[in-house]
């Protein structure tokens, strides 16, 4: 192993600052005694946080993404997995395709998405409904999981699967006993990502909710494009704990570079 | 085993994307065809009107032009940073590696709108920078950040990154750490290491990242909408603007297209020119 010079080691300070800065000033402000956005924070209170239990729309709008995320996530991880087992299972006439349209979303703009999903939502008279809002999400999502999914169904040994098939086993057993474990891992990774992603997403997001719907990110934005007070400081630093413990968990089960990377890179 | 099996396994998926990705594409641009007035609503005729208007508009022009310039300069600070930072990622200790990997990948999973509103905080006239500033004596007036395509430009920067880094990072972990050492040995200082070395072998790296990073820049929604407003317009706000203020869903759906066929084809167009101009990379 070489070592970084003082120059890398002091490049790499700065970098982790400029990382970091935002959310600092954010977690800081929250604390805030006063009714205004102050850094650094003339004393240290938490009026801001007990706000957040006076502002019910906030709360609504947080298990609203929850539910979101969680129907979300698991809805396209259903499907992705049969999927990349076709995908990743052989060469097959339009395999190349099929696996270009499902992680065409990630190459569409998303303020193209979300204006087609409006346009189509409101035609059939489902704009700003709870399901609606999920099959959109399950759309953004799939590319994600499929990726994940994916990468652990090519790193499956199909020699194992046929020895159980060899021994009398039947497909849906080879599935359950063989397949399935193997690539839990990806599946695990692929369901948090897509959580996370269906949790933050706005751009999308913006155009399809209602009122009733507003998701987390939605009432963040409209609510900072209005006024600004440490309200939106305090609920966000609730986000950012809530997402560093998942962020903590996944890198500890699964590896925060293997999730965001989709394959094995240690 | 029959050749429908993959296609019954990836039926779902399939279905679900053949109703909502397919179905609500085709249908914006049918609706960009249409027209629209105030008092009528929209209109089921077709014609070219909507694009004639966008692409005659210097007004539309402008914004254009200022999208893709905040893309751009995004793209290549993502790279002159990011580069070298995935390469020093690369030779730390395992210990601070681990630790700045939760740096650099971290705030991916942290909502654009936090990061967004943080970046309002530091850049504001009476924000962390300015107030810094001042109190230093440095500057009288405060700088003007919010609202500038600056500010907007340095909030891209750190959005993107990660994804920069992570591209680079994936580069230079196929190379052969002993071409480094080789150098080294013959002489070469870190920099012409670097340079001679480290960089052609990231170049594809860094090329993909940027691929990326300049079509997610392109279609930012978030941090231009809070650092920019109204006062600095890009794509995407201004379609957000026409769908849910001025209702004009067909000219929004119009500059919504335009945006999609430009970003597709930019792409395309890249990776023509990576494919001519770096054949030999990508063996």
């Amino acid at each position: 192993m070489t070592r970084n010079s003082l120059f890398a080691k002091l490049f790499s300070l700065i970098f982790a600052i400029f990382m970091l800065a935002p959310l600092v000033v954010v977690v800081g402000v929250a604390f805030t005694p006063e009714g205004f956005l102050e850094f650094p924070p003339s004393g240290i209170s938490l009026r801001w946080f007990w706000a957040i239990l006076d502002n019910p729309d906030f709360i609504d709008a947080a298990i609203m993404s929850l539910q979101l995320g969680v129907a979300s996530a698991t809805i396209a991880t259903v499907i992705c997995v049969p999927a990349a087992l076709a995908i990743g299972g052989g060469r097959f006439a339009g395999r190349d395709a099929l696996q270009a349209l499902f992680l065409s979303p990630l190459t569409v703009p998303t303020v193209v998405l979300g204006i087609a999903f409006l346009r189509f939502l409101s035609m059939l008279g489902l704009n700003g409904t709870f399901g609606g809002l999920v099959f959109c999400h399950v759309v953004i999502v799939v590319p994600f999981v499929l990726r994940l999914v994916l990468a652990s169904v090519t790193g499956l040994d199909p020699s194992i699967a046929r020895a159980a098939t060899s021994l009398g086993a039947g497909g849906w057993t080879v599935f359950r006993r063989i397949t399935l474990p193997a690539i839990v891992p990806g599946i695990v990774g692929g369901w948090v990502l897509a959580f996370i992603t269906s949790f933050d997403e706005l751009t999308v997001t913006v155009f399809i909710v209602n009122p009733a719907t507003t998701t987390l990110p939605v009432k963040l934005f409209s609510h900072i494009t209005q006024t600004t007070d440490p309200l939106v400081a305090s609920v966000s630093t609730v986000a950012i704990l809530f997402t560093v413990a998942l962020m903590l968990i996944v890198d500890r089960l699964y590896g925060l570079d293997r999730l965001l990377i989709g394959e094995g890179s240690r | 085993m029959t050749s429908a099996r993959p296609w019954l396994l990836s039926a779902p998926a399939l279905v679900i994307f053949a109703v909502m990705l397919l179905t609500p594409l085709v249908m914006t641009a049918v609706l960009s065809f249409n027209s629209f007035d105030f008092y009528g609503g929209i209109k089921p005729t077709f014609g070219f009107q909507n694009y004639a208007d966008v692409l005659s508009d210097s007004y539309f022009y402008e914004i254009f032009l200022r999208t893709f310039l905040i893309a751009l300069a995004t793209t290549v600070i993502a790279a002159l940073i990011g580069t070298p930072q995935a390469y020093f990622l690369l030779r730390m200790h395992p210990f601070w590696r681990s630790l700045m990997i939760l740096v650099v990948l971290g705030p991916l999973l942290i909502s654009v709108v936090v990061r967004t509103l943080g970046w309002a905080i530091l850049l504001g006239n009476n924000g962390v920078i300015n107030d810094a500033l001042r109190s230093i004596g440095l500057i009288e007036r405060p700088l003007k950040m919010m609202y500038t395509s600056g500010g907007i430009v340095l909030a891209l920067v750190h959005v993107m990154v990660p994804f920069m880094i992570l591209a680079v990072w994936a580069a230079l972990q196929r190379q052969d750490p002993a071409t480094e050492k080789a150098a080294e040995s013959l002489g070469a200082r870190p920099a012409t290491v670097f340079r001679r070395i480290v960089l052609p072998q990231a170049m594809p790296g860094i090329l993909s990242g940027s691929l990326i990073v300049f079509s997610l820049s392109a279609s930012a929604f978030a941090t231009p909408a809070i650092l920019g407003g109204r006062r600095v317009k890009v794509v995407s706000t201004t379609v957000y603007d026409e769908f849910l203020n001025t209702l004009n869903w067909p000219l929004g759906a119009a500059i919504a297209v335009i945006l999609l066929v430009s970003v597709l084809a930019i792409m395309v167009a890249w990776n023509k020119l990576v494919e001519k101009r770096f054949a030999g990379v990508f063996e």
